[in-house]
């Protein structure tokens, strides 16, 4: 038979209630939204939301299958985005902490300190936007989307000390094997590099799945609005959910507008929930490479 | 230098994008700076309209706005600070201590999932809560009798809000780099307290406590670093154009975000921004000169 000691016991008692009660926490918000989203329209209305869905109901889901044009359109945004984006910047943040790790480059520490001085000062928001917009002219741009979130100092570190616990022998082995540096980089060590490399493209990939600022600054343009300026449109615009009541044909009055909103909520979490335990794992060994030193 | 660019010519080419890259989104905004000083006129662009010497930094400490939104980003942050360290090392030293694998990881997922929703996710959860109609809170509210709350337009509430949220969102993460540093403590002191009649609470004060003390004093360090940058998702996502709160929870990122789009005094909001980028600046020179002397091994220059 299992026995405790008093502390113990004790320990237990209060470590279980505490992270119940934040696992409680963290997920009642969640849980709200979709019982919110499978009730019906009237009665979320006029009863307000509960735990459990009151009466279950589709409505919210089957108005956004009614008209799915823009939210499949937006998805597409957002995918197009994450893809050349996530490939891009990794390939990118790997060339480069690459060669600012290499040992017997002499001049890594100057490139090293380029890259590394615009983390700690930056012309701020407004010189950025007006390059952005009115020089590199990226306006309604997809581009406008993918530049901002490319390359970043944080991952080009943590990349390094990756590529760091490498051993050096592999690129001398290469150079005698008569290899150019292109190729050792491309062809030895972005193989052996996988694992920091999968890390780092999460890390990238997440902050473009979730990014709505850019589009907020550079996006007019409906055609190219991703999920999540989506559904903050959908959230702080009436005119939007007018403008979806025209499409389906349904009168304005209608419409379930709550219910809605809510099951475009599930929508935009549920591909982040299927990839869950995925993430979950390179994220979480990301978290030990990012603790060593950059 | 042109004998070790002929010899490394490969490794230049390679570092080309990036030195490109930043230029262009870096160091490029940097000069841009200049506007700060200027009256913009969007005939002539960045670098030919005016000189208005320090105007825009009047027009920006006169009127009110500076030390209202300066101290509301630096004591959010303050708060977001001390209560985040204080659940992630909680919850680090609970999971770390737990023997059960199975609840340890269902633990550990719950918490983290947040950290994977964009803002705008919860930006909705939070309306959906806490709006007066049919958020969740009323019901609670009237359920038990107690007169409904209107949120969104009592700008008390607020802070407790926002700052639940950022531990909603950031405590799982954060608590992973407390959890690692727990787990590379060597066992054997464990063992030996254990052996010497030390309970659970004696070893993680005697034990856990000091030995994660350097990792700490770094998370700690360099969040402070950041005190003067206001965390623009969370703020923007929240309140959003919701003139009633901006006392309340208006910081430098939101107020300057705004000035951009919605109004036309785009010198103005050039001198909010390098005025952040220079007090930050000084603020992470500092911290890092601290770091230095604490722990050499993690300054970050």
């Amino acid at each position: 038979m299992l026995t405790y000691t008093k502390d113990r016991l004790l320990f237990n008692v209060l470590g279980y209630t505490f992270l119940g009660l934040l696992c409680l926490l963290c997920l009642v918000p969640l849980l709200l939204v979709v019982s919110g989203s499978l009730s019906g329209e009237e009665q979320l209305v006029r009863n307000g939301f509960r735990l459990l869905p009151q009466k279950l109901s589709l409505d919210g889901y089957r108005m956004v299958f009614k008209a799915p044009g823009d939210i499949v359109r937006a998805f597409g945004v957002s995918l197009l985005v994450l893809v050349a984006g996530t490939s891009l910047g990794a390939f990118l943040t790997a060339m480069t902490s690459y060669v600012i790790g290499r040992k017997d480059f002499k001049y890594r520490n100057y490139f090293s300190f380029y890259i590394y001085f615009t983390s700690v000062f930056s012309g701020g928001l407004v010189p950025w936007y007006l390059l952005m917009v009115n020089y590199y002219h990226m306006k309604d741009s997809v581009l406008a989307l993918i530049v901002p979130l490319l390359m970043n100092v944080f991952y080009i570190l943590v990349m390094k000390s990756f590529f760091a616990s490498i051993p050096e022998a592999i690129i001398e082995s290469g150079k005698i094997d008569g290899a150019g540096e292109l190729r050792i980089f491309l062809t030895l060590m972005l193989p052996i590099a996988k694992p920091g490399l999968a890390t780092i493209a999460l890390f990238i990939g997440l902050g473009y799945w979730n990014d709505w600022a850019n589009a907020m600054l550079f996006i007019r343009d409906p055609n190219l609005v991703p999920l999540q300026y989506y559904l903050y449109n959908l959230m702080n615009k009436t005119e939007m959910l007018n403008n979806l009541a025209g499409k389906t044909g349904m009168p304005i009055p209608d419409i379930p507008k709550e219910t809605f909103k809510l099951a475009m909520t599930v929508i935009v979490i549920a591909p982040v929930f299927f990839v869950y335990p995925f993430l979950q794992r390179f994220i979480v060994s990301g978290v030990t490479i990012g603790s060593v030193k950059g | 230098m042109i004998k070790e660019f002929r010899k490394n010519r490969m490794l230049f080419l390679m570092m080309v994008p990036s030195v490109v890259y930043f230029f262009l989104l870096c160091y490029l905004p940097m000069a841009g700076t200049v506007l700060a000083f200027k009256s913009y006129r969007f005939d002539k662009g960045i670098f030919g309209s005016p000189w208005a010497g320090l105007a825009n930094f009047e027009f920006f400490f006169r009127s009110g706005k500076a030390l209202l939104v300066t101290s509301n980003t630096v004591l959010y942050n303050a708060a977001f600070i001390v209560s985040g360290l204080v659940l992630q090392l909680a919850v680090a030293i609970v999971i770390a201590e737990m023997g059960g694998r199975f609840i340890k990881k269902a633990a550990q997922s719950i918490l983290l999932f947040p950290f994977f929703l964009s803002w705008v996710v919860v930006g909705a959860i939070v309306y959906n809560l806490f709006n007066y109609d049919y958020g969740y809170l009323n019901v609670l509210l009237q359920a038990m009798g107690l007169p409904q709350q209107d949120f969104y337009s009592s700008p008390g509430w607020w802070k407790y809000i926002l700052l639940f949220f950022n531990n909603w969102k950031y405590v799982g993460y954060n608590s992973l780099i407390y959890l690692a540093a727990i787990i590379g403590i060597d066992r054997s002191l464990y063992e030996a307290a254990a052996i010497d009649g030390a309970n659970v609470f004696q070893r993680i004060r005697r034990i856990t406590l000091p030995l994660i003390v350097p990792t700490t004093v770094i998370m700690v360090l360099l969040s402070i670093g950041n005190i003067f940058r206001g965390n623009f998702d969370l703020f923007y996502q929240l309140v959003g154009t919701n003139g009633l709160l901006y006392d309340a929870t208006d910081v430098i990122d939101t107020f300057v975000f705004r000035s951009l789009l919605g109004s036309q005094d785009i010198g103005m909001s050039a001198a909010t921004g390098l005025y952040q980028s220079v007090v930050c600046f000084v603020i992470i020179l500092i911290t890092n000169a601290i770091v230095r002397r604490v722990q050499p091994d993690y300054s970050l220059f």
